[in-house]
């Protein structure tokens, strides 16, 4: 996701960056002091998210969100509390914060994004999207149901899909399959490997269990990966 | 009167040194130039303006922790968008002795 910055004061400018960094799905790409540079920006350079201040000389936030088409998600932050019955009449409006923003309450931005982004991407991915792969072996195409697949591992020109039952040789590379693959279900956690998170056995050091075979985390990917697990 | 502290930089920062050492920065630069403003608007009798600068000082008041005077400021600004001055006093004696720290 793709976010900008729109507020008059330096000082919340940088504790917005600051918070955002909480939440590794969103790149802000740009700081805005008033919302005309912004709308000026966002007309040709779409963005996913917008932070934006209400209170803002010239054109105030509200205004900036009336002009508008085609709205990105915003989560409004301001000093007053007046506005929160007229942000919330529009339906891309994720969340309305009230300046200085306590960190727990920011906490809960990021789960109104998340819901906002993520889950109806997943949802998709699951009522609308491939739950399988069509792999080419001998000019026949295989169906692989993707709850099927282990672990993926890249080996010189060609990639071995091992499956539950079986173990298949494909001409490709593991970005092109990877591409292939949903997010949800798959991650690269090594420069030859991309394994089925549904199916790690146990996590130990900087390896990974499937089935029998131990398969190693890169130090780059080991973060990523431990923050995708539901640790107790 | 109520002191200014960086506890809630510091919980945002969760130990980013580094930002707490640019935020401190950047008050410094915004907040000298926002009091020369306030004061100036009030000079020219423009409460509206003057009221619209209380509007950030004091957000920057809540940052610092300093709850008594986020709350003047709050009435304060709300007292000026009716043309009124009756806190200005003691607003500004919280913006001297910040401003001196």
């Amino acid at each position: 996701m793709k976010g900008i910055i729109v507020d008059d004061e330096s000082t919340a400018r940088e504790i917005m960056l600051e918070m955002c960094k909480a939440i590794p799905e969103v790149e802000i790409v740009a700081l805005f002091p008033n919302a005309i540079e912004a709308l000026k920006y966002v007309n040709h350079n779409p963005v996913d998210l917008i932070f934006l201040d209400i209170h803002m000389p010239g054109m105030t936030g509200i205004d900036f969100v009336q002009t508008l088409n085609d709205a990105p998600k915003i989560v409004l932050t301001t000093s007053d509390t007046n506005f929160a019955i007229e942000a919330y009449q529009y339906d891309f409006i994720v969340d309305y914060l009230v300046k200085p923003i306590p960190k727990d309450r920011f906490e809960t931005t990021v789960k109104r994004l998340r819901r906002a982004f993520i889950e109806p991407l997943e949802n998709r991915e699951e009522t609308t999207g491939n739950q399988e792969l069509y792999i080419n072996i001998d000019r026949r195409l295989i169906k692989l149901r993707f709850d099927n697949i282990l672990y993926i591992e890249a080996k010189g020109d060609y990639i071995h899909i091992k499956t539950v039952k079986e173990e298949f040789r494909v001409h490709s590379t593991l970005k092109k399959i990877n591409d292939k693959l949903p997010d949800r279900l798959f991650m690269q956690i090594h420069r030859s490997f991309i394994i089925n998170f549904a199916k790690i056995i146990d996590i130990q050091d900087n390896s990974v269990l499937i089935d029998r075979q131990v398969i190693p985390i890169s130090r780059s990917n080991r973060p990523v990966l431990m923050q995708r697990l539901n640790l107790l | 009167m109520e002191q200014p502290t960086l506890d809630y930089i510091q919980e945002i920062s969760g130990g980013n040194t580094e930002f707490e050492q640019k935020f401190v920065t950047v008050l410094q630069d915004e907040f000298p130039k926002e009091k020369e403003a306030y004061l100036e608007f009030l000079g020219q009798e423009d409460l509206e303006k003057a009221s619209s600068v209380v509007h950030k000082i004091k957000h920057k008041f809540g940052i610092l922790c300093m709850h008594d005077s986020y709350r003047l400021a709050v009435s304060y600004e709300e007292e000026l968008k009716e043309g009124q001055r009756e806190l200005e006093k003691e607003f500004t004696a919280i913006l001297e002795a910040v401003h001196a720290i």
